[in-house]
């Protein structure tokens, strides 16, 4: 080609950037690494390495060490060693720190983008423009919460020493939202890259030590999946974060739980993509673009499922294949591409199987005419179009440049479609009225929603997602908490274990009082024990004093049935729930004798004790009445013109297994936080002291509580915790009792990922309003949703 | 662009349709007025940001590449000149510069010197149409002639017609007309079909270019509504700017005058051209433009008979482009003859 040819053509021509400096990295470290240890790079494992090799050619790029047991070992001892020191730092000193990672950032940003495009595979644009900047913006954004730490989160210590395993797709973008959180409010790193792409995270830890970041406060063990489990399963680490698949993330759930590792979980999605009929059509073509073809698709939070309004459903994709036409694929180093290529030959082979399973059942490909590159792990952008919800590419996470795309009617229909899936990470809604947009956007079942945008990204707003897209946000105000524990909880006592107690032998006669047992409160109803069993309820002195239903799965069946069905409770205004909330105070304080009297009868306590208790209850239902309209998000600045608004959501459905001790007052400390933020409980009271709970409901029933958004199951905690947490459409559970009850739960939320708030065993004292109510529980009792709205007209 | 116009008949629904046999693009001849189809055009305009913000960096051109896109920016320059203090001795000047826009040891260093390299035309008021054409007799280049009451537009409707012809006449085969921008302002879509609809009669055998003057319009939905009813009424260009208002052409109205020109394409199955005019003078800035060009619309687009370019001091520095590409050294202005 030369001028005139290319005069004659129009076409583009190479314009290619250079990998020399990345390629002189790699070459001045003889292309084999150890890992980062305490300030330092190990010894190359030649004997126990793997190949990182460049996906656009398959050529070897570096071999890199394989972690063993003794890597992990030495890396979180030298983390577990820095971790106090840099802790005891102040806010202003690891703000410092974080500052010059983010600058060596910058002053690097090339060199990085270009080993990150090499060994990725991804366009060198996506890494110079959008990867590698938000990186920096991450270490500035948490070098400013570093230096704010003292000020705003002085209720909290760091958890400590953190096991942080991050997936392939942006590996050094998720190397800085893992990193900069994590050390900026004060806890030290041992960091697992993804096997596939390894080498900017072991740049980033060479450049960080020159930056001078001290020792043993970033560890880098690189590995495969076995390193990771190591890492799990490390006794001396306090907290997993993990992005990945969600297939990971639950055995990661299952291996940490009742370990008291704190978990956060960033997983797989198949994002919805709302085109309404009066959205502006090109900018959605355009918004498809981002969303699917962007990191050749291998976004978490990739708009990958299409839902056109059917009017215009031909229009829509006629456009979007006339897009797909101009898309150019080709060598990540070449700057006039829109997508590179597929990080490995495994990756590529689990995209065509599963597109080629899709047409044949019954979609409709596209794939356009365009240049594809010779060699190398390379897809084509492909819109699968008529396809059925009962199709594996309709429901499964593909990884890949591939959308598909289905219809819809109207706008109640696009919401349900949207939501009738597993995950829960994140949605785009493009309509050009504001109602539509956002009454969308609210009902989404996600943890990120763009209006008119996708895939928008900024560290000042949280992302992470719902359902089992995973928990745990990260960015903003909110991704702090993930980082960090409250100082009220950090020493609470042992439980002691409950003795079994036997009845006493009946002694003389007395005259009984007109009897009166407890049922279950299922749907605003006082129900029977399915099974029509009761258990026997003893005083201290072993004197049974009345009897309660004996609850089992099919009562926990129906409990949920009905607190499913109460969503209503989630959409009434904040003062209205806060008016309830209220109101059961009131009529709990003018039942107060009877209640104390009840809790002395169960307990024992002391008259005094038992009326503390109940002004106590009476007290936190004020509280969270009082929190009702009150605990109200933020709104973030991220870099648009807009708002990016943090919506504290109810989590939906929730199971509360009421401590064994304050039988009163440990319930309500569960149920009102829950209740106040629009969750549907099932509360299992207190299994030695239930009489409180079910003396309840009666209280519900005088306070316009509608049916279904509190039902209380009496019975065997453990028994009835087994079955909330192992139910597939409760969103979340709360024990609070044993070790062995916060087990099970951890283990059994692997389902459908529910959210666990457990005790692990240690007791909270319920009557200390610091560590026993307030936005410690709210922000337990929701989940932000982050709602991006640019505007502009 | 006009040459040997003839007609053939594409069947029942296209009516008589007018072919340029040079570049065999046909003309216009624009459909009647529907506002269903106006009504419902929506604009997001921080989506239309981002797409144009992310542009460059998707297309890069560099090295041989680049030099070949500059020179065909080169024949899609309206050189233009629409000042008060225009004079014959100036606008003659401007022709010679069109004829010969870069040095002809520059074009040969670049393997194009048997390669017309000309402007797209000169661009005058009326009152230098002849003059122009006259400079320009035998270069090919048409001069185009700004009217209708350029640049306010709001002198009275039969002056306008009159003006347009008098300018054909004197020679002027392409006419900039100013759209009445009350008429988008206030929502008058008939209104502003019915101009255009005069002003393209008037013009004849003249291509027309309808200027909407974006700064003006304000919104971008407004340049999409009167993009699309200047297609409508048959308009040959849409260009968004006099050069005289606040703002003139910005990527970002062209990316909404081009999705609208493909929308309008789709309907009926015409090729309107795009001029955006004012405000681009670097030749990087044109490199964007032309890539814009070819990514919504394609390679046909950047032919001067669907793209030109409103521009006065873009040549110069695409000159200097040019000579740093040929040696190596950053050139200088006056290294290359004025215009």
């Amino acid at each position: 080609m030369n001028v005139a040819s290319y005069f004659d053509t129009m076409s583009y021509g190479p314009s290619s950037e250079s990998d020399a400096q990345a390629r002189q990295w790699l070459a001045g470290n003889k292309h084999q690494f150890g890992h980062f240890i305490d300030g330092g790079f190990t010894k190359h494992a030649a004997k126990s390495c793997f190949e990182v090799n460049e996906p656009a050619t398959g050529k070897l790029l570096a071999k890199v060490s394989l972690g063993k047991k003794a890597d992990v070992d030495a890396a979180v001892r030298a983390a577990r060693k820095a971790q106090a020191g840099w802790a005891a730092l102040s806010g202003h000193a690891r703000a410092r720190m974080l500052y010059a990672l983010a600058r060596m950032i910058q002053r690097n940003a090339r060199l990085i983008a270009v080993l990150e495009a090499l060994d990725n595979g991804k366009p060198i644009r996506e890494t110079r423009d959008i990867d590698i900047p938000l990186a920096a913006r991450h270490f500035y954004h948490y070098a400013g919460w570093a230096q704010l730490s003292e000020s705003q989160f002085q209720d909290h210590a760091p958890v400590g020493v953190v096991g942080q395993i991050i997936p392939w797709n942006f590996p050094f973008l998720m190397l800085a939202w893992k990193i900069a959180p994590a050390l900026a409010l004060g806890n030290t790193v041992v960091l697992k890259p993804a096997e596939y792409t390894p080498l900017t995270a072991l740049l980033f830890a060479d450049l960080a030590k020159a930056a001078g970041l001290p020792d043993g406060v970033l560890n880098v063990v690189t590995g495969d999946g076995s390193t990771g489990a190591l890492l799990v399963e490390h006794k001396n680490l306090d907290k997993i974060a993990f992005t990945g698949s969600t297939a990971v993330g639950k055995e990661i759930r299952k291996a940490t739980a009742g370990s008291g590792k704190s978990l956060t979980l960033e997983l797989g999605g198949k994002s919805p993509f709302i085109v309404f009929d009066d959205a502006d059509l090109d900018a959605a073509v355009e918004g498809v673009v981002d969303a699917i073809w962007f990191n050749q698709g291998e976004v978490c939070c990739a708009g990958s499922r299409i839902l056109v309004q059917e009017g215009i459903a031909e229009d829509f994709h006629a456009r979007l294949r006339t897009r797909m036409s101009k898309l150019r694929v080709g060598a990540p180093l070449d700057k006039s591409i829109d997508m590179g290529a597929v990080v490995a030959p495994n990756q590529l082979k689990r995209i065509k199987g599963m597109v080629e399973a899709g047409v044949k059942a019954g979609a409709e490909i596209f794939q356009p005419e365009i240049e594809m590159p010779g060699s190398g792990c390379f897809y084509p952008p492909t819109l699968l179009s008529n396809v059925q919800p009962t199709a594996a590419v309709a429901t499964d996470e593909i990884f890949g440049p591939v959308v598909v795309s289905m219809t819809f009617r109207t706008p109640d229909e696009a919401v349900m479609l949207a939501n009738h899936t597993r995950y829960g990470l994140a949605g785009s809604i493009w309509s050009e009225s504001i109602n539509q947009a956002l009454d969308a956007a609210v009902q989404l079942e996600a943890g990120v929603v763009w209006i008119n945008a996708t895939n928008m990204l900024d560290a000042a707003v949280g992302f992470g997602g719902k359902k089992e897209s995973g928990f745990g946000r990260e960015g903003g105000r909110e991704g702090c908490y993930d980082y960090l524990k409250p100082l009220v909880w950090s020493k609470l006592p042992e439980r002691a274990a409950a003795a079994a107690k036997a009845p006493a032998a009946a002694g003389g006669y007395e005259v009984r009082a007109v009897d009166r047992t407890a049922k279950l409160f299922i749907g605003g109803k006082q129900a029977r024990p399915d099974g029509n069993y009761s258990r026997e309820i003893l005083s201290p002195k072993g004197k049974v004093i009345g009897e309660v239903g004996e609850g089992n799965r099919k009562d926990i069946r129906n409990a949920v049935e009905a607190a499913r069905g109460a969503k209503t409770w989630s959409t009434r205004t904040a003062h209205n729930r806060a008016q309830i909330l209220f109101y059961l105070g009131e009529n709990l304080s003018v039942r107060e004798r009877e209640f104390a009297a009840r809790l002395r009868e169960m307990t024992g306590a002391s008259a005094a004790k038992a009326q503390a208790e109940v002004e106590a209850s009476i007290s936190r239902l004020f509280t969270y009445a009082s929190w009702a309209d009150k605990f109200d998000g933020h709104m973030h600045l991220p870099p648009i013109r807009g708002a990016a608004l943090a919506v504290p959501e109810a989590l939906g459905v929730v199971g509360a297994v009421a401590p064994p001790e304050a039988p009163l007052l440990g319930m309500i400390s569960l149920v009102a936080p829950l209740l106040a933020t629009g969750n549907r409980v099932i509360a299992v009271p207190s299994e030695p002291h239930p009489l409180s709970g079910t003396d309840f409901y009666s209280v519900l029933e005088t306070s316009d509580v509608p049916g279904g958004v509190l039902n209380i199951v009496t019975g065997d905690s453990l028994a009835l915790a087994k079955v909330l947490s192992a139910h597939n459409d409760v969103d979340a559970i709360w024990a609070f009792g044993s070790p062995e009850l916060s087990k099970k739960v951890e283990e059994n939320s692997v389902g459908n990922l529910k959210r666990t708030f457990v005790d692990y065993g240690r007791r909270i004292d319920w009557h200390d309003a610091a560590a026993g109510e307030g936005e410690l529980f709210l922000r337990r009792a929701t989940e932000l949703k982050n709602i991006w709205i640019p505007y502009g007209e | 662009m006009v040459s040997s116009a003839k007609t053939v008949d594409q069947g029942p629904n296209r009516g008589l349709v007018e072919v340029t046999s040079a570049h065999e693009v046909a003309r216009n001849p624009g459909m009647p007025l529907d506002l269903s189809v106006v009504q419902a055009l929506r604009v997001n305009k921080s989506a239309a940001e981002r797409r144009v913000a992310a542009l460059p960096g998707r297309r890069s051109i560099k090295a041989d590449a680049q030099a070949a896109w500059l020179l065909n920016a080169v024949t899609c320059i309206d050189l233009t000149t629409l000042n008060g203090d225009d004079t014959e001795g100036r606008v003659k000047r401007l022709c010679a510069k069109a004829v010969t826009p870069v040095r002809p040891d520059l074009l040969a260093a670049l393997g194009m010197a048997d390669r017309r390299i000309t402007t797209g035309a000169v661009c005058v008021y009326h009152r230098f149409v002849a003059c122009a054409a006259e400079a320009l007799e035998g270069s090919g280049i048409p001069v185009a002639a700004v009217s209708t009451g350029f640049p306010a537009g709001l002198t009275p409707h039969e002056l306008k017609l009159k003006e347009i012809e008098t300018s054909v006449a004197a020679g002027a085969s392409e006419i900039d007309i100013v759209i009445t921008r009350e008429h988008v302002l206030t929502g008058n879509w008939q209104a502003l079909y019915d101009e255009m609809r005069d002003f393209r009669e008037a013009c004849g055998d003249a291509h027309v270019k309808a200027i909407l003057a974006t700064g003006d319009l304000k919104t971008l939905r407004n340049v999409a509504r009167a993009s699309m009813v200047c297609m409508m009424a048959g308009a040959d260009f849409i260009k968004t700017s006099t050069g005289k208002e606040a703002q003139n052409a910005t990527l970002l109205v062209t990316l909404i005058m081009l999705r609208m020109i493909r929308h309008y394409q789709t309907m009926t199955g015409f090729k309107v051209g795009y001029k955006p005019a004012g405000g681009i003078s670097k030749a990087k800035d044109i490199l964007t433009y032309q890539a814009l060009m070819k990514e919504e619309l394609g390679r046909d687009w950047l032919r001067p008979n669907l793209f030109r370019i409103g521009a006065s001091s873009l040549l110069a520095d695409i000159e200097r482009q040019l000579e740093h590409h040929v040696d190596g050294a950053y050139s200088a202005v006056k290294r290359h003859p004025i215009g």
